[in-house]
């Protein structure tokens, strides 16, 4: 089973979440930081990240002395990544998508496949469990292509159990690319107006998918009750429901899981875990 | 005039929190929400519409049925697993299209369409701190760039016509394309962080973007006293960088009670809390009167 911890709101508990469900599972599983943009979970789970690959993505070089300036290329790219001015093929690497449509066009065989590094793919082993996260290089624009990188190894790492993976917040492409192959997602949120307004915008955005989704309730005790009742009038089970206190905030600034931290969680996190096996497998049994 | 951009590389440091008590304070401004995909400072600033635009960006391929001759060469073309075949019927589905172009290029049968996309739409408001200009992607679009940048030019646009010397912009949790779009011509970036591993690891990524741009870092530390020594950690790696401190920010219910009343810290609390931010947006102007234009 996949299972992916999401979030509208940055913030709000998501890598807590996820590093507290590493502590309890008691399955084999592979942890997958799928925040590439700002990578957390390795922080509190600190994994030997024994193996470090760059990942790259495929951009067009260009062999001028082929090129007859015929703009086929130019035509068929939508990200402004290659024209021809003034007779010279300009090939911009860092808006390339990686379509690979102006090496398919090219009828002179001027463009060859080169590449841009997107960052790293880190593994390792946390607590036993196999760890993969993805870091993209700072400066590139685009995380999508890199989380696609891991996404592809989900079938084989799915055959040594479950996976379990940390999104990144918000609700655009890189949100919707983290949850797509997921059996089962966790929404974490908070009861604040910022918190309840972006889980809305979470569950609107994944709704569409059709996959079982439950709410964790971070800081439970500290805002209003309007994500509640949101989840109520729409039929959002409450997975968990974590207390605030400067305890399990400060726990967390020193670094540590806070269902190991903290006594009383470990059963709050075991009682997520089995709330979420059973809405997936729920899911699997009635496909 | 001066742009500055309120960003944190991690979600939920306080960004909105400290952007909205920055917009009370800041006098002959444009506030603008960059965090096009997830906003959430016009929770605060009840902000009332002037104008609503769609924003069209990119474009979408879709198979017309009545032409596709089911030969399947799309799907091998497609670089990002967009197109499927269920019992001899080929679809694309929309949220892993990336709009590129190429099947619709080289289907040989030229099935396959190639619509706009209405990815979402942006707003210029008038709120109790003056115009704002913001907007909402749809779930699951791309193309939060292009909207990010529309956004500050029409910022920009409106402050120049209006004699403004400032637009404040609050930025996209992350490092990504947003937050990339977020910083071009930007003067100041102020980054919130918290005394967390998190805290301090987003930070250092996000302002070694801000250093690829070139553009000044200024970085604020909120709920500060949840680990002071943390704290200290990274007010010693802002110097050995060269970033601005300008503050410390305590943790503190208040700033949740007053969003839960839909008002700024600075209109909520009068006191020490507001005080901090007071010092931290005069050392803020001090730092813009120093930076050439």
């Amino acid at each position: 089973m996949i299972y992916a911890v999401a979030s509208g709101k940055g913030g709000t508990g998501k890598t807590t979440t996820c590093s507290s469900l590493a502590a309890v599972w008691d399955r084999p599983v592979t942890l997958v930081d799928l925040d590439v943009e700002e990578p957390n979970l390795h922080l509190f789970l600190k994994p030997d990240l024994s193996d470090i690959e760059k990942a790259y993505i495929e951009v067009p070089e260009a062999d001028e002395d082929k090129c007859t300036s015929c703009g086929l290329c130019r035509d068929i790219c939508q990200f402004k990544a290659i024209t021809v001015m003034a007779g010279t093929l300009l090939v911009f690497p860092e808006m390339c998508h990686g379509c690979g449509g102006c090496l398919a066009v090219c009828p002179e065989g001027a463009l060859s496949p080169g590449k841009r590094e997107l960052g790293e793919i880190c593994r390792g082993t946390a607590d036993g469990h196999a760890f993969v996260m993805g870091r993209l290089r700072v400066g590139e624009a685009m995380s999508p292509p890199l989380m696609r990188r891991i996404r592809k190894e989900f079938p084989e790492l799915g055959k040594g159990g479950d996976i379990l993976i940390d999104a990144p917040p918000g609700v655009s492409c890189p949100a919707i690319a983290a949850v797509t192959d997921a059996d089962c997602i966790v929404l974490v949120t908070e009861p604040t107006p910022f918190g309840f307004h972006d889980f809305k915008l979470a569950w609107e955005a994944f709704k569409p998918l059709n996959k079982p989704m439950g709410a964790v309730i971070n800081r439970a005790d500290l805002g209003d009750t309007a994500v509640l009742e949101f989840c109520k009038a729409n039929r959002i089970p409450v997975w968990a429901e974590i207390p605030y206190s400067r305890e399990i905030a400060e726990a967390y600034s020193r670094g540590e899981v806070v269902s190991k931290a903290i006594a009383p969680l470990k059963e709050t996190f075991a009682d997520l875990r089995g709330n979420m096996r059973a809405a997936a497998e729920k899911e699997v049994a009635n496909a | 005039m001066h742009e500055i951009v309120i960003i944190s590389g991690k979600g939920g440091a306080g960004k909105t929190s400290i952007t909205g008590a920055f917009a009370q304070l800041a006098e002959n401004g444009i506030l603008c929400d960059l965090d096009v995909d997830a906003p959430d400072l016009h929770l605060l600033l009840d902000p009332e519409h002037r104008t609503e635009e769609e924003f069209w960006s990119g474009n979408e391929a879709v198979i017309d049925q009545d032409v596709c001759t089911g030969c399947g060469q799309c799907v091998e073309l497609c670089r990002f697993d967009a197109i499927s075949e269920t019992d001899g019927r080929f679809t694309i589905n929309p949220l892993q299209c990336e709009g590129c172009k190429v099947c619709v290029t080289l289907c040989p049968a030229e099935a396959i369409e190639f619509p706009q996309k209405h990815c979402g739409d942006w707003y210029v408001s008038s709120t109790r701190f003056g115009v704002m200009v913001h907007a909402q992607l749809y779930p699951g679009e791309e193309n939060s760039g292009r909207l990010v940048t529309l956004l500050k030019q029409k910022a920009r646009q409106m402050a120049e016509e209006q004699g403004l010397d400032l637009v404040l912009c609050d930025g996209a949790p992350g490092i990504g394309c947003p937050v990339i779009s977020s910083m071009a011509g930007t003067d100041l970036a102020v980054v919130v962080t918290e005394p967390t591993p998190s805290g301090l690891h987003d930070l250092k990524r996000v302002a070694e973007l801000c250093e690829n741009f070139r553009t000044k870092v200024a970085v604020l530390v909120n709920k500060w006293d949840i680990n002071p020594a943390m704290t200290e950690e990274i007010e010693e790696y802002c110097r050995s960088r060269g970033y601005v401190l300008v503050g410390r920010f305590p943790h503190d219910r208040a700033v949740v009670d007053a969003m839960l009343e839909r008002k700024v810290i600075t209109e909520y609390d009068s006191g020490p809390l507001a005080e901090t931010l007071e010092e931290a947006w005069s050392d803020i102007l001090n730092l813009l009167k120093t930076i050439q234009k």
